[in-house]
């Protein structure tokens, strides 16, 4: 984890901390913030980036310890580079909790009301 | 058993109310992340990879029924159903809110429990060998010293902004199985001349620069026992270096200015403070030693645990890996094993706590201790109560007859959870015990201790492993280096470096090549890997590890 990161047009980036009340990761979306990494701003212009930052820590009742950090563009939305930033994203390994877990209890509560 | 009295319980409800008080005022903005951060720390909380994660005392390990119920209440109220034991004898809770954390402080408070002092520069909770009290080798019970030195050290105003956290720990046995040797102050009980006292050990510790302690005092009389450490520990904080965190412990004020320097320091010290120790130290351990008496043990038969023995070889194996000889007749210590198949080492359910809990009332005189190895001990089981015991520890999944063996792995949270590490080691340690089970090794190789970290921090103790594991990162990508020859008990050893990395998909094949090389050299199967290791120096494991160079 490198939290000097610098974003540029090749090798671009998202802003991520955790949410000060429970813990969870979060990313930087719109100038708000998402628990989906994949609906995260992704920074290529470092002026803009660390504006964006500034605000971040502008915001300590929501963010802790926001951070840059390298990402690349999927077809879903930001990906992450480093193995790391794979785990946020994830969850651990070793159960199926975390962010992954929530995704899927989101994704099924989204077909719940679809079928409606 | 030792009882919480009503002013510790006030003390620490004192406190909760102090962190919610705390919590409050950073909600609200009073307080910023860098004011909240120490406060935070102090009361054991820190903020990992996914979550915030609780750390609570468990004082030397020792452990009530009702205390085990209540961290089963906080994995099931406020945490996702389960815990994690520490190889410092506490308990990580790996998904609390902060918001929920004081609620989960009032819990612990009803039963005494707290989560002060579990981090920062301060000193740290005190451990000990998990069969205090029961083992057939002991020179003295080291529980009442260890409560006397945590009593002293709660708060100790002097020592809560330490150049670095400080471990103590102690043991009471000939068999040293609290680890004193990786300890900044290890204390080991013995005799001289028909008084108790202690061997004091200063200056160990693992991490980037990992050091076995020295002995700094061959023989400390037990009522010199506070004043001595408090010298210790009021040296290093004068001496010990500031200015560099990675050079703040006290194995590198030793190392840096010499033994024989901080002995005289301490000594001078120590003449010095104990003029201000005028008996109540002493009074207390009395009240503590009579506290911590010994159980109203059983005399009973046990035909009918020889019996299950010759009738259930599950039974046998689980009694020849599993059992502790106790110092009374008729009775035995247990180890339940927290390292199943597919189980992450140290994880305990909310339901395997409270079964616990249940099974020291019906069979274990109410007494439960947290070992170092992320297992959890029944000091005091009358034989004839193991078939049952098994029998309920079995059906909850708890009865895997591996305590020492390939699989009983200390692992680190690693990066699945912690925000420091550099690697997994989790999987790896699911992967390495899969292995070896699947293929039936596991009770041919016998005792082996393979100790896994996510990082150079150590808290897996992989330098302590007869192997060792570190994960690290190269280049973007997890790489675990391969230590041999470590020894936490019975010669205390930092392992050896093996040589290069290896990526994680080819650590387990490594693993295996290892100890295939070790069957074949060892000269009968009670010949360890760590005993064929110091017989046969690294060449024929470097060579099993690393075949292409040892063909080249």
């Amino acid at each position: 984890m490198s939290k000097a990161f610098t974003p540029t047009a090749d090798r671009p980036g998202v802003i991520t901390g955790n949410d000060l009340r429970e813990g969870h990761n979060l990313w930087m979306c719109d100038g708000g913030w998402t628990p989906d990494p994949r609906r995260a701003t992704l920074f290529e212009d470092e002026a803009i980036a660390e504006l964006a930052l500034l605000e971040a820590i502008g915001q300590p009742g929501v963010i802790v310890g926001p951070y840059l950090v390298e990402a690349k563009r999927g077809p879903d939305g930001p990906e992450p580079v480093h193995f790391r930033e794979a785990f946020r994203q994830r969850g651990p390994s070793n159960y199926f909790h975390g962010i992954q877990a929530d995704r899927r209890t989101a994704e099924a509560q989204k077909t719940e009301s679809a079928h409606v | 058993m030792f009882d919480i009295r009503p002013v510790e319980t006030d003390y620490v409800r004192q406190r909760a109310a102090e962190f919610r008080a705390q919590v409050a005022r950073r909600l609200d903005g009073s307080l910023t992340e860098d004011e909240f951060k120490p406060l935070r720390l102090m009361n054991g909380v820190y903020l990992q990879l996914h979550a915030y994660m609780l750390r609570v005392a468990i004082p030397y390990g020792t452990i009530s029924p009702d205390q085990m119920r209540t961290l089963a209440l906080l994995a099931e109220k406020w945490d996702k159903g389960y815990g994690h034991w520490t190889t410092r004898q506490n308990i990580q809770f790996n998904w609390p809110k902060l918001v929920d954390i004081p609620d989960m402080l009032d819990a612990l408070a009803d039963v005494g429990m707290h989560a002060i002092q579990t981090s920062g520069n301060t000193i740290r909770n005190v451990t000990t060998d998990a069969f205090a009290g029961a083992a057939f080798d002991e020179a003295a019970d080291p529980r009442p010293y260890a409560e006397l030195l945590r009593s002293w050290s709660t708060d100790h105003a002097e020592f809560q902004f330490l150049p670095r956290k400080f471990k103590i720990a102690i043991s009471g046995g000939k068999k040293d199985r609290a680890v004193i040797a990786a300890h900044d102050i290890g204390l080991r009980l013995t005799e001289q001349n028909g008084k108790t006292g202690f061997e004091v050990w200063i200056g160990g510790g693992l991490g980037r620069t990992p050091l076995l302690g020295q002995v700094v005092r061959d023989f400390l009389p037990e009522e010199d026992l506070l004043p001595y450490v408090e010298a210790i520990i009021a040296t290093y904080n004068l001496a010990g270096r500031r200015d560099n965190k990675y050079k703040a412990r006290i194995k590198i004020t030793v190392l840096e200015r010499g033994l024989d320097v901080m002995r005289a320091e301490i000594e001078e010290e120590f003449l010095a403070r104990r003029r201000d120790f005028h008996g109540a130290d002493r009074d207390a351990l009395a009240v503590f030693k009579d506290r911590f008496r010994a159980p109203s043990f059983r005399n009973a038969p046990i035909d009918g645990y020889e019996a299950e023995r010759q009738a259930n070889p599950a039974f046998r194996s689980w009694t020849d890996t599993n059992l502790h000889q106790h110092r009374v007749d008729g009775y035995a210590s247990v180890a339940v094993t927290f390292k199943a198949p597919g189980q992450t080492p140290g994880d305990a359910s909310a339901s395997q706590m409270r079964l616990l809990a249940d099974l020291a009332e019906r069979y274990g005189h109410n007494d439960l201790r947290v070992m170092h190895d992320q297992n959890v001990a029944l000091p005091h089981v009358h034989k004839s109560d193991l078939p049952a015991l098994y029998a309920a520890l079995r059906e909850a999944g708890l009865a895997t007859a591996n305590a020492g063996l390939t699989s009983d792995i200390i692992a680190c949270p690693g990066m699945d959870y912690c925000a420091l590490a550099t690697a997994r080691s989790i999987p790896i340690a699911e992967e390495i015990a899969d292995h070896f089970r699947t293929l039936g090794l596991e009770e041919e190789i016998g005792n082996l201790n393979i100790r896994i970290s996510g990082c150079i921090n150590a808290c897996g103790h992989h330098h302590l492993g007869h192997i060792g594991i570190l994960g690290l990162d190269r280049a973007g990508v997890e790489n675990y280096q391969i230590t041999l020859g470590g020894d936490a008990y019975d010669i205390p050893a930092i392992g050896e470096r093996a040589g290069a990395g290896f990526p994680a998909e080819q650590v387990v094949p490594a693993i295996d090549r290892l100890l295939r090389a070790y069957l074949e050299v060892r000269q009968d199967p009670s010949e360890r890997f760590i005993d064929a290791y110091r017989r046969l120096g690294q060449a024929p494991f470097k060579a099993a590890l690393y075949p292409a160079q040892a063909d080249a």
